[in-house]
């Protein structure tokens, strides 16, 4: 069932089994193929770029790591270990961290409180200890974004940036061994957006094995070790970065052709 | 209105109190409201501020304010429950009925808040796993409930209450009823729960955004129905409480009970969009409600009128904390 298209620019498959890898997945919404017999892994301290257009199924193929849904069949393994992900709550005790698009905050509770929504701090009493989680809390933003000051307001005042700094600080703080990241610049300026691929190659330097969701190849281009490329909800191929141009990722998100297919006069269509 | 009096002459040294008073009173209407609705009592009738009077009021107030701390936890979540008339008539007629068997009162009282638990685990569970609205679900159990209620004598009211319970609903320790005590315990009870609490933060966490706090991790279904559980078995509460002090069990009591609890859970501040307000805007806006009533009725105002001023202090106030939210919301 495993589609191994071997062309010379796939990536081999470096020793050992991957961090994570999600074996022929199927989602389906009504009848509707999202994501259809889709295969991707990720290893530890690789930062994979998960690219395609809008609808391609490739939020919907990393939500069911996330645990956000499940998949109607198709693995998960974890370490080369197969794992039942029902729920976020399971993909978090696996190591597994996602920064979502919308962010997933809930607007009427404080930095600390997001940051460590459903996994609280509690007193020797069993109430809650909010001393604590805003300390720790401000620990991890003196990383990430310094300047962050409104610990105690609820985050719907806050800006996109410090919102996403929140999102993040949530993610890492937990010491995550995978991390997804779906479209983590798509809100942010230009300084944030420089933050945040700081942080992305000082996480993969700290060996935590990073998926980056982007519907922009020039996104995620810089960053990734390897690009995946859905179109239709099915999965184009991954490649190893530095054997393809940008153009030729290009073709693969719009075309669905493989590098070594593409011609003069698609590069012209892409350029046109 | 005194305050504003005075801070009328000398304008430009007077400003900044102005000001304060203002500003006091845009952030929070309810408390001022509060604070004035008690000045113009006291000076419509000096006997509103006796001892007697101000337990009076309380008395009155704790019945329905322990229902309506229970709607409280539901609407906090972004639901709401109309049931909590018939559940209330309901624990009030399954205690009776049990005394009536020679229960003991401890035994009837649990038995009761168990069939309201039930019952609100029942409808939450419903509400959880299902995405039909809770408007819906309890609507159902408003008139489920109320005939299972009239069901349970063929709709004749129990008679005869035993002294103990007797003494939960209309007795006193010292000055102070024994019903206002309770509520009051009711009220921190709550305040600390979803102020200290792990799964406090949870109902809040589901009423701001429900999607946000499933991928948290936050068991969303299960702090859902929570706050049906919690609602239905005060609202059984209420009614125990109420038959105890009536001395009789009415199956058609606490009719549109529902309508007060979700008055005074708006007028307190709680935000029917969920994730905003608490119990203690609850407590203040029960109190108020009454306070209301008695400065109309000691002003020997036809309750037809009442009822025409109650409404109206409702949407006002709630008028009130939508202008602030607006307000507000461009320097968010």
């Amino acid at each position: 069932m495993t589609i191994e298209m071997q062309v010379p620019a796939l990536a081999p498959t470096p020793a050992g089994p991957p961090l994570a890898e999600l074996r022929n997945i199927y989602v389906a919404f009504g009848g509707v193929h999202a994501v259809e017999d889709v295969t991707v892994d990720l290893h530890a301290g690789e930062v994979v770029g998960l690219v395609g257009g809008n609808g391609a199924g490739k939020s919907t193929l990393i939500r069911v790591l996330s645990g956000a849904h499940t998949a109607d069949s198709g693995e998960v393994l974890i370490n080369g270990q197969r794992v039942e992900i029902r729920n976020p709550r399971d993909a978090k005790a696996l190591g597994i961290e996602t920064i979502y698009q919308t962010l997933a905050l809930a607007d009427n509770i404080d930095a600390a409180g997001n940051v460590f929504l459903g996994r609280e701090l509690q007193s020797r009493l069993g109430s809650l200890d909010d001393a604590a989680m805003e300390s720790a809390t401000r620990n991890v933003m003196g990383r990430l974004n310094p300047r962050f000051r409104n610990f105690k307001t609820p985050v719907k005042s806050l800006s996109g940036g410090q919102r996403q700094s929140v999102a993040i600080a949530r993610a890492v703080h937990f010491n995550a061994k995978i991390l997804i990241m779906d479209e983590p610049t798509a809100a942010l300026g230009p300084a944030e957006t420089a933050q945040v691929r700081e942080l992305v190659m000082q996480l993969k330097a700290e060996g935590i094995g990073i998926f980056l969701i982007s519907h922009d190849i020039h996104d995620v281009y810089d960053l990734s070790d390897r690009i995946s490329v859905m179109l239709q909800g099915k999965l184009v191929g991954t490649v190893r970065k530095e054997r393809v141009t940008k153009d030729e990722v290009l073709a693969m998100i719009i075309m669905g052709k493989q590098p070594g297919d593409v011609t003069q006069s698609d590069l012209e269509e892409l350029h046109g | 209105m005194t305050a504003t009096q005075k801070t009328i002459p000398g304008e430009a040294a007077k400003a900044p109190v102005w000001r304060t008073v203002a500003n006091q009173f845009l952030s929070r209407p309810l408390i001022v409201i509060f604070v004035l609705s008690i000045v113009v009592a006291s000076l419509i009738s000096p006997a509103f501020l006796s001892t007697r009077n101000v337990f009076n009021l309380l008395q009155q107030s704790s019945i329905i304010g322990i229902i309506s701390i229970g709607m409280t936890f539901v609407i906090l979540a972004a639901g709401i429950d109309l049931s909590v008339g018939s559940v209330a008539a309901l624990g009030g007629m399954i205690v009776a009925i049990l005394c009536q068997d020679q229960w003991p009162v401890a035994l009837a009282i649990v038995a009761a808040l168990a069939a309201g638990a039930l019952l609100g685990l029942a409808m939450g569970s419903i509400v959880a796993l299902t995405s039909v609205p809770s408007f819906v679900i309890t609507l159902g159990g408003l008139v489920a409930i109320r005939g299972l209620t009239l069901l349970l004598t063929d709709g004749r009211p129990v008679f005869g209450v035993p002294e103990e319970l007797k003494f939960l609903g209309a007795g006193f320790i010292g000055p102070v009823p024994v019903v206002g005590i309770i509520f009051i315990l009711v009220t921190i009870a709550a305040a600390v729960f979803l102020r200290l609490t792990r799964a406090g933060r949870y109902l809040y966490a589901v009423g701001g955004n429900a999607d946000a706090a499933r991928l948290s991790g936050v068991p969303v279904m299960a702090v859902v129905a929570m706050t049906f559980v919690v609602c239905s078995t005060l609202a059984a509460f209420g009614g125990v409480l109420l038959t105890a002090w009536l001395e009789v069990g009415q199956p058609t009591a606490s009719a549109g009970a529902e309508l007060t609890a979700i008055a005074a859970v708006v007028l307190g501040g709680t935000s029917l969009f969920g994730g905003k307000g608490g119990v203690f805007g609850t407590f203040v806006a029960v109190i108020l409600l009454s306070i209301l009533s008695n400065i109309l009725n000691l002003a020997g105002v036809s309750p037809y009128f009442q009822q025409i001023t109650t409404g109206l202090v409702l949407v006002g106030t709630v008028l009130l904390n939508w202008f602030i939210a607006r307000r507000a919301a461009p320097m968010a």
